[in-house]
């Protein structure tokens, strides 16, 4: 990746951050520490590496994000909005009465949400059926999911993970958002999922990780994965939770949080988006 | 009362109208968790290998996966026994599908005690009072054969999640090759003035055999079939409750959310009627045979008869 790419991508990932933390000041709170967490990876694939036409949200052969961890759902409303489905200004109704932008990702609500997902796990088994649906109709597109490290407690996505790895669904790239961190504190205190890498790889998957906070390494470990043939790939992220929200970068509180005017106004400058 | 078998079994009556309409329409796919046996559906298998997803012992990821499928416009019919194919993934049920409004169509194979032989685990006598509370779900028990047989490109094509409650083996034979069979829209089975019953699957034989039993002692009684619970065809159970002033509902499940409520929200809120549920009464399943289970549940035609006598007597 040239070097004006990545300063690009990486300013996307911080539009993406200063716009999702302007809709949850807008409503008052929010899941801000799992949608800061993912927007380097957004931007990377919105910005870079998806195939997808904003004019044409419904394409058949387009690539598809699963985000299976919905709550994020406001930092995709940004990527998208930023990408140009739908107008910026509509960011702003999240949770708003009658909103097409719910804190969960609702797949007949807003234009560019391929999948339904919220309750944990249910996005990833989703995001198998497409890969499937698509490699039956031999199609070449790709289909990502990205999935949490609480999230990967849910006995569900290791049903789903086996059946992947047994049917060797090499059209998917999935991404675990590892921030170690869940509602009720360290995911390593209270159930833990390491070691995370060798797990997926017993379930024969393709094991990649990155550093989920740099663009190049996000974009190196996604290239890799389409090398892949007969896997589908888990690219572990090493992240932080919050990350780019200064009043609560790196705490578990950051899970569900409020952001008053004065806390939006500090992030925004830190981010150099005021 | 005669009373016939059909030739064919169910699940040979599921998978053929499955693999005919495969023929047809490469978006028709069969996902399984591991009883393609019990559910007949290897011919399915045989025909279409690549459009058959078993998942193994996993009916969440059964569900999941459907619904990725569903929302890259194929039709997925997904099957497993009554009590894991909505119970075990009931969240599964109502949020990738039912709540994402994709046309998933789930399959529970060995209705309430029909079952038999498993038990009390495998005995569901609550999944279309499950199925029935999820908004946007259709609800439809086939009786025998020929109305399922009819009843399969409907529920294919009706663009919606749809859960189909049948039996494994051959059904009583119901209908004719002159029925005609609209999904919602229940069947006056016969016809009658001093009580009703609207009844379900195997319960549908039993009531026809009821009415006999009552023409006998000068009761006359109508039966319907109420197939599809949801949408529940209100105008007709309003039509022949008000006409008869005595209802009887009669299922192979609890009373408790599926028919029997179905029909008591309906006439409560719109036509106060003297009403008898047939069904299980808080309580689980058990081990045995179906005669012996019709009898130790209450399920056979004479109670249903008594229930129309309690009913009609309760009316003067």
């Amino acid at each position: 990746m040239d070097k004006n790419e990545a300063l690009m991508l990486r300013e996307k990932a911080d539009d993406i951050r200063a716009l999702a933390l302007k809709m949850f000041q807008k409503i008052g709170k929010g899941h801000v520490g799992g949608a800061m967490s993912i927007s380097d990876l957004l931007s990377v694939l919105y910005f870079k590496r998806m195939n997808i036409n904003p004019a044409e949200p419904k394409w058949a052969d387009r690539d598809r994000l699963v985000l299976s961890k919905g709550h994020a759902g406001p930092a995709l409303y940004a990527t998208l909005a930023l990408r140009g489905f739908f107008p910026e200004e509509e960011c702003m109704t999240l949770n708003q009465p009658g909103t097409n932008l719910p804190s969960h990702c609702d797949m007949n609500k807003t234009i560019g949400i391929d999948m339904t997902a919220g309750s944990l796990a249910q996005g990833f088994s989703a995001a198998i059926g497409m890969a499937l649906a698509c490699r039956l109709d031999k199609r070449t597109n790709r289909i990502y999911t990205i999935i949490g490290d609480g999230e990967s407690q849910e006995g569900q996505i290791w049903e789903a993970a086996m059946y992947a790895g047994s049917k060797k669904l090499a059209n998917i790239t999935a991404f675990c958002d590892n921030n170690g961190m869940q509602i009720d504190g360290l995911t390593n205190d209270i159930n833990t999922i390491e070691p995370v890498a060798d797990k997926w790889r017993a379930f024969n998957w393709n094991v990649l990780e990155c550093d989920g906070h740099d663009v190049e390494s996000i974009d190196a470990a996604i290239a890799k994965s389409y090398e892949e043939t007969e896997r589908p790939t888990m690219i572990v992220m090493k992240t932080i939770k919050g990350k780019g929200a200064n009043f609560c970068e790196g705490t578990v509180a950051s899970h569900s949080t409020n952001v008053t005017a004065e806390l939006l106004e500090g992030a925004l400058a830190a981010l150099n988006r005021n | 009362m005669m009373i016939e078998k059909d030739a064919k079994e169910m699940r040979a009556v599921y998978t053929e109208g499955l693999i005919a309409l495969a023929e047809k329409d490469d978006r028709i796919v069969l996902c399984e968790s591991d009883l393609m046996g019990a559910n007949g559906t290897k011919n399915f298998l045989k025909t279409f290998p690549e459009r058959t997803f078993d998942v193994g012992i996993a009916e969440a990821n059964m569900i999941g996966v459907a619904a990725g499928l569903a929302a890259c416009g194929k039709i997925p019919f997904a099957n497993s026994f009554t009590p894991f194919a909505t119970r075990r993934c009931l969240d599964q049920v109502t949020i990738s599908c039912a709540y994402a409004n994709l046309p998933v169509k789930i399959g529970g194979t060995d209705p309430g005690i029909c079952a038999q032989l498993n038990g009390g685990t495998h005995m569901s006598l609550e999944d279309m009072a499950l199925m029935r509370a999820i908004a946007n779900m259709v609800v439809f028990e086939p009786t025998d054969a020929e109305q399922f047989r009819q009843a399969i490109p409907q529920i294919a094509y009706n663009d919606k999640p749809t859960y189909i409650r049948i039996l494994r083996t051959q059904a009583d034979k119901v209908y004719g090759p002159d029925y005609r069979f609209q999904l919602g829209k229940a069947d006056v089975l016969r016809d009658g003035t001093d009580v009703v019953i609207f009844c379900s699957g195997i319960m549908v034989i039993r009531s026809l055999v009821a009415a006999e039993m009552l023409a006998e002692e000068g009761i006359s009684a109508a039966v319907v079939n109420v197939h599809t619970l949801k949408p529940l065809d209100e105008e007709t159970i309003l039509t022949y409750a008000a006409k008869c002033r005595a209802v009887v509902t009669a299922e192979n499940h609890s009373i408790v959310g599926a028919l029997g409520g179905a029909v008591a929200e309906v006439l409560g809120e719109k036509c106060p009627t003297i009403m008898r549920r047939v069904g299980t009464k808080d309580r689980f399943g058990e081990v045995g045979k179906l005669d012996y289970l019709e009898k130790a549940l209450g399920l056979t035609a004479g109670d249903v008869a008594a229930a129309a006598k309690s009913a009609v007597a309760a009316k003067q």
